[in-house]
């Protein structure tokens, strides 16, 4: 049997014990529905309320967490979520109004929309943003919904292949493979650029488009980025920006200027909402002229001119050719919009170009310490990330050995084995907020591990040793498949 | 304000460590002509302005809390949050975490997740639930997902009631564009009286997913056994979109049969939030497991001996299977799978059953009351559980600006979706409505010209 750390919400409960309860009805009572409509059991926890608070901060206390310390996860941008935020995305007038409340009741989070999706616009040099995509990979799909649109209104119906080159997210290739597009992968040159020659020699009159990450998975701004754009739209494709690494590009360069048709943006990544665990993120999406009436209904706009003395009225609108609706309702407004819309007030045009300057500072510093060390496959100024090898010749440690010995360091690992193009990649990303010393502490713990490898490879083999919970047998959970627990009484039955 | 914890003199030496002379040099890669755009935008707050700022910006809507008696559903309901939700979602070690990728170091929001996963099973009466979805609407566009990978292509139909909730079936349509799906029941002109068995007709040998809801759009709670005993003998999958409040009184799903059940898990814990973010919930049967999208998490042992959690079957996600995925998704809503756990727990058993019985008796009382009104009278007559269509006597966008110069949003004008239901309002009551709230509704009705 194994040890029980924390029992579960259904181990922890105990018949007759109450929680929060509701008031007595203040109505006159009408039956309940015939037997045959209702349930027979609700096989459900009960606790008190202390229970509960326990437990849950128990559990808490098994996380890491970017308030616990430093989490460099490449493409992740873990950086720190300012607290202001929490709460703003609090207030009672955006806590407690309902999706479907009439228009003139909601000016204050339609004028919030409305001018996030100014800025956004301003930040990213696109012609039209919608706020509704839910996270990132929604935000593609939405994308690559209007990029098959555009190409269906003009009736060039030919276009079925999307390009994607070997150091995309896998979000892309799913996203295009959720449309039926047959991908086809473009290959990346010595200096981490995409091919010119792979590239031209793919692009004919079947391409769809070309979904491209720049700065790319490697951190790598593409040198001929001018280039390939003039490659795809001469073809008649379209060209996606991934917009995952926006955090290295505010006040850069705006990708809508480069000559991007489309691309997402991730308000949980470059914009401090927080990553909760999971989520939920928020995703809008940005697009050129040419697609602005293809985009999601409905969008934020004005839909009655105000004068001297009236405010305009803002309202919603449906865009002429739109692709129809991503999800219910108008985006994730409180959790994702408002806490972005904070962020972006208090930061300002220069404010933002410190965001961006400071991450790629702070990439390079640590990529500079490093070298030497680790093998740094693309070794050039990186922008907000960079990719180091997590290998050493005539030592079998690998990447998997050094992020968990990075625990016992008390850090959070870099992501690893991603980009598939770098052996034993270890994608490093430290973001802005992180100060000299946190850099240097983390750059010394590796400079250690790198020698640990090779006096005690063992001490990496079995890591991490100070951590609650060691490593997991992912072979146990896949094979036995144990998704969900039960009520003590009912466990046997239902095992 | 800035967040940026490095002083000038760090600043130098680090430049000096990377081997550039200023900020702008690590830019070289970025074309010259577009480098360093200058932005228009409003100079930075303070923390101070900014905190000031977003409190006009959010006084300036009317709230259902403080300013507005709220009859407003059809989708997002206003329920009771128990205080300790919110305390355990600012706890920063949730909420600053990511994915949990390092299962070491994320045993509670692994552990969280697994009970989410449990809570959801036990509440559905399916057998395996995934970590969640966006929201209901794109939960039930995965449901598509699944049976068309299910069928491999073979079979190219849906049936949708057109009582499944309008935005969730445009969602549906969106999502679907690529595959070249035959879509049947999805008219928002049939005639709306009939009940479920109108459905059967349009189930063929081709149909691969039926989608009901339950209770549907209209608030009618319909047994669905018949139908789906038909459907399966079809050949086709059954997908149930399900109001968790109203299971926790009534007859689950699964009892009569659902391969999936999905829906909105917003009335468990998570505020209205102007529509977002809300918590897509996906159950299914265990046969199914391997073509569900989204995240899974399983039971396992560390190398301790310890019980432990990790992400499982992740085979099945795009990082690994990229094109061949089922689905492109990535992110779930990992925060407010835990708010709807903490929900779930906090009032318990016994505390959900309370909240399920008020919402039903007062929908009861409002409903009884409301069509006492002369030209006012429920239009169907199933049962019901939190909401109801009140027939007016002239159109619901009339009636609803009647009532909203009384401080009363009165429900979801139905004319919206449904060019017949013009004079159709659909009204939502829950524990919120107090009988004071209720009894105004009706006298100010009663005045109405």
């Amino acid at each position: 049997m194994a040890t029980i750390v924390e029992p579960t919400i259904f181990e922890l409960s105990s018949p007759g014990r109450l929680g929060v309860t509701m008031p007595a009805s203040d109505v006159p009572a009408t039956a309940l529905p015939p037997k045959n409509l209702l349930r027979s059991e609700l096989p459900l926890p009960e606790l008190a309320e202390v229970d509960v608070v326990r437990h849950y901060t128990r559990l808490s206390k098994f996380n890491y967490s970017v308030d616990d310390g430093f989490y460099p996860l490449g493409s992740c941008t873990m950086k720190y979520n300012p607290k202001i935020n929490e709460d703003t995305c609090r207030l009672p007038g955006f806590l407690y109004t309902h999706p479907l409340q009439p228009i003139e009741t909601v000016q204050g989070n339609l004028v919030l929309m409305y001018e996030l999706q100014e800025w956004l616009k301003e930040i990213s040099g696109f012609a039209g943003i919608t706020l509704q995509p839910a996270a990132g990979a929604h935000g593609e799909f939405t994308g690559v919904l209007m990029m098959a649109a555009y190409h269906k209104s003009r009736n060039d119906t030919k276009r079925t292949k999307m390009l994607i080159p070997d150091a995309a997210h896998g979000t892309n290739p799913a996203s295009a493979g959720m449309l039926g597009m047959s991908v086809v992968t473009i290959p990346s040159d010595e200096r981490g650029n995409v091919d010119l020659k792979a590239l031209e020699a793919a692009c004919d009159d079947t391409v769809v488009g070309m979904m491209l990450t720049n700065p790319n998975t490697l951190g790598m701004f593409d040198e001929h980025i001018e280039k390939v754009v003039e490659l795809v739209h001469k073809c008649g494709g379209l060209m996606y920006g991934d917009g995952a690494n926006l955090n290295a590009l505010l006040g850069i360069v705006r990708p809508g200027d480069v000559g991007f048709d489309v691309m997402h943006i991730n308000l949980h990544k470059t914009f401090s909402v927080p990553h909760g665990g999971g989520g939920p993120g928020s995703g809008p999406v940005g697009v050129s002229k040419r697609l602005v009436d293809f985009l999601p209904s409905p969008l934020v706009g004005i839909v009655e001119e105000g004068d001297d003395e009236m405010e305009p009225l803002y309202g919603f609108i449906t865009p002429k050719q739109s692709i129809g609706r991503m999800k219910a309702f108008h985006g994730h407004f409180g959790g994702g919009l408002v806490r972005a819309y904070t962020y972006i007030s208090m930061h300002g045009p220069n404010g933002l170009k410190d965001i961006s300057q400071y991450a790629v500072l702070n990439a390079n510093y640590l990529q500079a310490r490093l070298r030497g060390t680790y093998k740094i496959p693309y070794d050039r100024i990186c922008m907000h990330e960079f990719v180091a090898e997590g290998a050493f010749e005539g030592s079998d440690v690998r990447a998997l050995d050094i992020a968990k010995r990075l625990m016992d360091y008390n850090f959070h690992p870099p992501t690893n084995y991603f980009p598939l193009i770098v052996h034993e990649a270890l994608m490093i990303e430290p973001t802005e907020t992180e100060n000299k010393d946190t850099l240097d502490r983390f750059a010394d713990a590796l400079i250690k591990i790198a020698e640990e490898a090779r006096s005690q490879p063992e001490l990496l083999h079995d890591a991490p040793h100070t951590t609650k919970f060691g490593r997991m047998d992912e072979v146990k959970a896949a094979r036995e498949l144990v998704l969900c627990c039960w009520l003590p009484e009912n466990y046997e039955s239902m095992r | 304000m800035t967040y940026i914890p490095i002083s000038p003199n760090e600043r130098d030496a680090m430049l000096k460590t990377v081997g550039v002379k200023s900020l702008d040099d690590l830019f070289d890669a970025v074309p010259k002509k577009h480098r360093f755009p200058k932005l228009d935008l409003p100079p930075a707050l303070t923390e101070m302005e900014a905190a000031s700022l977003l409190s006009e910006m959010a006084n300036t809507n009317e709230n259902v809390r403080e300013h507005m008696i709220s009859f407003l559903g059809a989708g997002a309901y206003n329920h009771y949050v128990p205080s300790v939700v919110d305390h355990m979602l600012r706890r920063g070690e949730f909420y600053t975490a990511y994915t949990p990728y390092q299962p070491e170091i994320s045993q509670g929001t692994l552990q969280a997740i697994f009970e989410y996963q449990s809570l959801m099973t036990n509440l559905t009466g399916m057998e395996v639930s995934n970590a969640s979805h966006y929201d209901g609407a794109t939960a039930t566009a995965e449901a598509v997902n699944l049976a068309f990978a299910q069928f491999r292509g073979r079979r190219k139909k849906i049936v949708m009631s057109p009582t499944v909730h309008p935005q969730y079936r445009e969602v549906i349509r969106t999502y679907s564009q690529g595959m070249g799906l035959e879509e049947a029941g999805d008219d928002a002109t049939a005639d709306l009286e009939v009940g479920p068995g109108a459905l059967m007709s349009l189930i063929d040998e081709n149909t691969m997913l039926v989608v009901v809801q339950y209770p549907d759009f209209f608030g009618r709670i319909h047994d669905y056994t018949k139908l789906i005993e038909d459907a399966h003998a079809k050949g086709s999958l059954v997908c149930v979109v399900a109001n968790p409040t109203a299971l926790l009184m009534l007859k689950t799903p699964a009892e009569m049969g659902a391969d999936i059940v999905v829906g909105e898990a917003q009335p468990f814990g998570i505020p209205l939030w102007y529509g977002g973010p809300y918590l897509g919930f996906f159950t299914t049967k265990k046969s199914y497991v391997h073509k569900m999208a989204g995240r899974l998490i399983g039971e396992t042992v560390d190398n301790r001996g310890q019980r432990s959690y990790v992400l499982t079957l992740t085979a099945r996600e795009q990082h690994i299977k990229r094109e061949r995925a089922t689905s492109n998704i990535c992110t779930n809503q990992g925060l407010l799978a835990l708010a709807s756990a903490v929900y779930m727990s906090s009032l318990g058993k016994t505390g959900l059953q309370q909240v399920a019985n008020l919402c039903y008796q007062k929908a009861h009382y409002a409903a009884a009351e409301l069509s006492k009104i002369d030209g006012f009278g429920l239009c169907f007559s199933e049962p019901f559980f939190h909401e109801f269509v009140l027939c007016c006597p002239k159109p619901a966008s009339e009636v609803n600006a009647y009532l909203l110069d009384h401080g009363i949003f009165g429900g979801y004008d139905l004319g919206t979706d449904y060019p017949s239901l013009e004079n159709h309002l659909l009204v939502a009551v829950t524990e919120m409505n107090s009988k004071q709230e209720i009894d105004t509704l009706v006298e100010v009705l009663k005045e109405m010209e």
